[in-house]
């Protein structure tokens, strides 16, 4: 189980075999990565600069793995974060869930991911070619999908 | 003192990151905090004009606005979370 929050790109597949390396227990993996696009609240955007707070935003991530661990049986867990500058088509954010069956693999990424879109303490503020700087409202819709899985248990 | 934190647009309306204060003894609650520090400078006054979009944790975790401040805590203000 691990959670990284760094500036560096990060390769799923390469994190993923590390992951699955002589672990006899995994019969299904699961992951999702989240790339840089070019428009999110606004058009011509060419990068983007996540701004987190350090310490609550790996508190936070821990806990959001530990409710996931709570709720579903998982061989192993992994959140990478990165904060900085990233161009578009960069990879953000990774997760990935192992487990014995695929549904609890499947179950636990689609909730860490939705978690941790309202409760990791990350800003993005995209960047024009232009030079302006506009930082994302969150969206409802993100709330709403969180809000799916229900509280903390 | 208490230390005050700010992050994404809320650090840049108030034009500084990090704030070390002494607020006085009428400030109990998240709440009373924001209306003080509304009165220090036009940025803060600016950056909390619209307390909906503000969120706040103490000692890093979140916290309603009615939550009480004690001397010695981290506050952190910032808008809804937008990562991954």
């Amino acid at each position: 189980m691990a959670v990284k929050v760094q500036t560096q790109r990060f390769d799923t597949g390469a994190e993923i075999e590390a992951l699955v390396a002589d672990r006899r227990h995994i019969g299904a993996v699961t992951s999702f990565t989240g790339y840089v696009r070019d428009f999110s609240s606004e058009s011509g955007v060419i990068a983007m600069t996540l701004e987190h707070y350090p310490g609550m935003t790996e508190r936070m991530l821990e806990k959001i793995e530990a409710e996931a661990r709570e709720r579903w049986d998982l061989v192993d867990a992994l959140i990478i974060h990165r904060y900085g500058r990233m161009t578009v088509g960069e990879p953000i954010v990774l997760v990935v869930t192992a487990s014995s069956h695929r549904q609890a693999a499947f179950e636990s990424c689609a909730f860490l991911m939705d978690w941790l879109k309202t409760k990791a303490p990350f800003w993005k503020c995209e960047e024009k070619a232009d030079g302006a700087k506009i930082w994302v409202d969150a969206r409802e819709s993100d709330d709403a999908a969180a809000a799916r899985w229900g509280a903390s248990s | 003192m208490t230390t005050v934190l700010y992050f994404a647009w809320l650090r840049a309306k108030i034009g500084v990151g990090r704030e070390e204060i002494d607020p006085p003894p009428d400030v109990v609650t998240v709440a009373d905090l924001i209306g003080w520090l509304s009165s220090r400078s036009h940025g803060h006054a600016e950056a909390f004009s619209d307390v909906s979009c503000v969120r706040a944790a103490i000692d890093q975790e979140f916290v309603d606005l009615d939550a009480p401040v004690r001397s010695g805590a981290e506050v952190a203000f910032f808008p809804p979370v937008t990562g991954g």
